[in-house]
């Protein structure tokens, strides 16, 4: 317990110093959400739908972009072995990068969902969104922690971290597209069985990548 | 040692001929015992063919399944044989799966393709297949190959039931375009017995080619394994081939932690 | 024996690294592992680590098997290698802190303010590390990897950007270490401070040990000549 606190305190103190993951997700996450309203024009009808779409692109590429590179910003400055180095068991390495990316998701998401929902005109702040947005942030940055490690060491890791991710997740952008498009329309009761099916995809790739960690971060 | 190889290829040559014999038993009944189907007409016929290779493309990520807990478990490239072995066919029976109903869906539904949960849940499962080549490819040193696509194998045999759930929801929960409502449970015993016999004998070639496969993965690390020893041979040795001393085996033991 | 190594061989790709190695270390005793550029000498350092894993041979460290212990023997294991283990957004304290915590020590607070002031960076314990220059970074390096009294330790060419003094500091911590019980085995290129700073040459020609003897016994000149003289020899061949 102790080891996690203390790499998920280094994450938090290396982001809060350099901001160099919080600051390109968020611009990322912005410019999506700004580019998107001219693919689907968000202002008319369909857009309870369609907003709810786009937010979940925006945050699945906000993810791409930070959780899929915090392995490997360990590998290229030379630091992974150090973390491989020390006595820490795969699992609880797991745990401490997943906690500091689910970390930086989610200062991301806090400062996205004003924005989105002043631009949309969607209730974006209402509690169940925001409770919608942080189960599928969880399955999101632990799939996201893993398949980091697994392309840390590939030289083309910007085209196989998608591939390998996205169709894994289809299940949280399903279920996270439909529960936000059901608020959204005012569906509430709705939402229920889709948050429950992000809550079992949590639970069960949380407890997977605890185990698999392991085997991917040596070599 | 020799004999033992023996039998098993013969073995193996049985089984392809095996599945040789009843595929084509199978298609003949497709063709001239199975009645046209009313509705259908022949474009029904391609059910016999497409239906076993659903199967097979499932089956076969199935025994990826197993070959890659075996490979984390047991740390024995055997089991990564079988893995990657299966992976190959599955990703070929998924490509035809895939193929086949588009091919049957154009005439009947009147389109290639209908986002419906077990045709999306296969798509997603092609994807899977590609992903896994991708990262063998890319990963460069063979045990590393094999210990990642081994957890992304895994991953991914976890995710395809929740993949089908979601995919159901999400599509039931949608005005669905108007599908003929084809098959159905209660099939004429003919084109049942039919179904039944191809699915049999792909079922038999699919063991037969994943046999095959295994024997050529198993020559290629043999390969491997050889050019490894010259490469290890030091200057003092080529000097002097006569006395070459006995070699350690691979490093033993797990990766586990 | 703290490190026993037995027929280890190691390639990458078509390039062997390491063919048929035998090495042994005792506790007590500081190693230069020496050789030209390419000559297998950080391969051997990580296969050591458990950083990597031999593709042949028998490899134990404290008695165990040591890859698939390898998680005990890193806990009584310092390594340093071409890289820093250093964040440089944190400070010298909060780095030397950071691998406290994941080594689970006692008294980590005591335990870092000690090895700053060993290493001479007390004044600089609040600075961020990416205001160190090159040499004090490698001695932050240094304290971080001898935070937890290794009794492995191993220094894939430690002295490189140490001045005159740095150098000093490194000799006799590598001399206090083996003091205390501790094997460790460093590379380096500099042949003169690599005889003068170890007790034992074991070196390395085209990922093969070429020669094996005591720092006493071994000549600058016959040094060099093991270590070029053969190499051109082979590659001639």
């Amino acid at each position: 317990m102790n080891r996690i606190g203390a790499l998920i305190w280094k994450d938090v103190l290396i982001e809060a110093r350099s901001r160099q993951f919080i600051g390109a997700m968020l611009a990322f996450t912005l410019i999506v959400i700004v580019t998107l309203n001219f693919a689907f024009d968000l202002i008319r009808e369909q857009r309870e739908t369609n907003g709810a779409g786009a937010l979940w692109i925006a945050i699945l590429f906000a993810g791409l972009i930070g959780i899929g590179r915090s392995i490997a910003v360990e590998r290229d400055r030379g630091t992974l072995d150090g973390l491989i180095l020390s006595p820490i068991e795969g699992g609880s390495l797991f745990l401490g990068k997943f906690g500091a990316a689910l970390l930086s998701i989610i200062v991301v998401e806090a400062i996205a969902l004003p924005v989105f929902a002043a631009l949309y005109d969607l209730p974006a702040l209402d509690p169940l969104v925001i409770g919608i947005v942080l189960a599928g942030s969880i399955g999101l940055a632990a799939l996201g922690t893993l398949f980091s490690a697994v392309t840390s060491g590939i030289r083309s890791r910007e085209v196989l971290l998608p591939l390998l991710l996205f169709p894994l997740l289809i299940p949280i952008l399903i279920a996270a597209v439909r529960a936000t498009a059901n608020v959204f329309e005012g569906d509430r009761d709705g939402t229920l069985r889709w948050i429950n099916l992000m809550l079992g995809f949590d639970a069960i790739f949380i407890v997977l990548s605890y185990l698999g960690f392991g085997f991917l971060i040596e070599d | 040692m020799a004999t033992l190889l023996n039998r098993r290829d013969r073995w193996l040559n049985l089984t392809g001929i095996a599945g040789l014999i009843v595929v084509s038993i199978g298609l003949y009944m497709a063709f001239a015992y199975a009645p046209t189907d009313r509705v259908q007409g022949h474009a029904q016929r391609i059910f016999y063919v497409h239906v076993p290779m659903a199967w097979l493309a499932y089956l076969a990520y199935g025994v990826l399944f197993v070959g890659a807990v075996g490979y984390l478990w047991k740390k024995d490239m055997k089991w990564d044989r079988l893995a990657r072995s299966s992976a190959e066919l599955g990703f070929l029976f998924t490509t035809l799966v895939l193929i086949t109903g588009a091919l049957w869906g154009r005439p009947i539904w009147g389109t290639w393709w209908q986002w419906e949960a077990r045709l999306t849940t296969t798509l997603v499962l092609w994807f899977i297949y590609l992903g896994y080549f991708m990262l063998r490819s890319y990963a460069g040193d063979r045990e590393r190959a094999a210990r990642h696509s081994a957890v992304l194998g895994l991953i991914g045999a976890i995710d395809i039931p929740i993949i089908h759930q979601s995919v159901e929801w999400w599509r039931t929960l949608h005005p669905e375009p108007v599908v003929l409502n084809t098959g159905g449970p209660n099939l004429p015993d003919s084109m049942l017995y039919t179904v039944l016999v191809t699915f049999v004998g792909f079922t038999i070639l699919y063991a037969y080619l994943v046999g095959m496969k295994y024997r050529v993965e198993a020559a290629r690390d043999e390969i491997t394994e050889r050019e490894m020893t010259r490469m290890f041979t030091t200057s003092s040795e080529t000097a002097s081939p006569s006395t070459s001393p006995q070699r350690i085996s691979p490093a033993s033991g797990g990766m586990e932690d | 024996m703290v490190v026993q190594m037995e027929l280890i061989s190691k390639r990458y790709g078509r390039q062997a690294a390491l063919r048929s190695v035998d090495f042994s270390g005792d506790a007590g005793t500081v190693v230069a592992l020496l050789g030209a550029n390419g000559a297998g000498k950080t391969t051997l350092l990580r296969i050591i680590a458990t950083l990597t894993q031999q593709d042949r041979g028998r490899y134990h460290a404290f008695g165990v098997e040591a890859w698939p212990r390898r998680r005990s023997i890193r806990a009584r294991l310092g390594y340093v290698g071409h890289r820093p283990f250093v964040y440089p957004e944190l400070t010298c304290a909060e780095n030397l802190h950071f691998f406290a915590r994941l080594f689970e020590l006692d008294d980590a607070v005591l335990v870092v303010d000690r090895a700053l002031q060993h290493a001479g960076l007390a004044d600089r314990a609040e600075r961020p590390a990416i205001s160190l220059s090159r040499g004090l970074l490698q001695r932050l390096d240094l304290a971080r990897a001898t935070l937890h009294n290794p009794g492995l330790l191993v220094l894939d060419e430690p002295d490189t950007g140490l001045d005159v003094a740095g150098r000093d500091l490194l000799r006799q911590l590598m001399r206090e270490r083996a003091e205390t019980g501790a094997l460790v085995i460093f590379t380096s290129h500099a042949l003169d401070f690599a005889i003068e700073a170890s007790n034992r040459i074991v070196t390395l020609v085209n990922g093969e040990v070429a020669a094996d003897e005591p720092s006493a016994a071994v000549t600058l000149s016959g040094l060099e000549a093991t270590i070029h003289g053969l190499r051109e020899a082979v590659s001639v061949a």
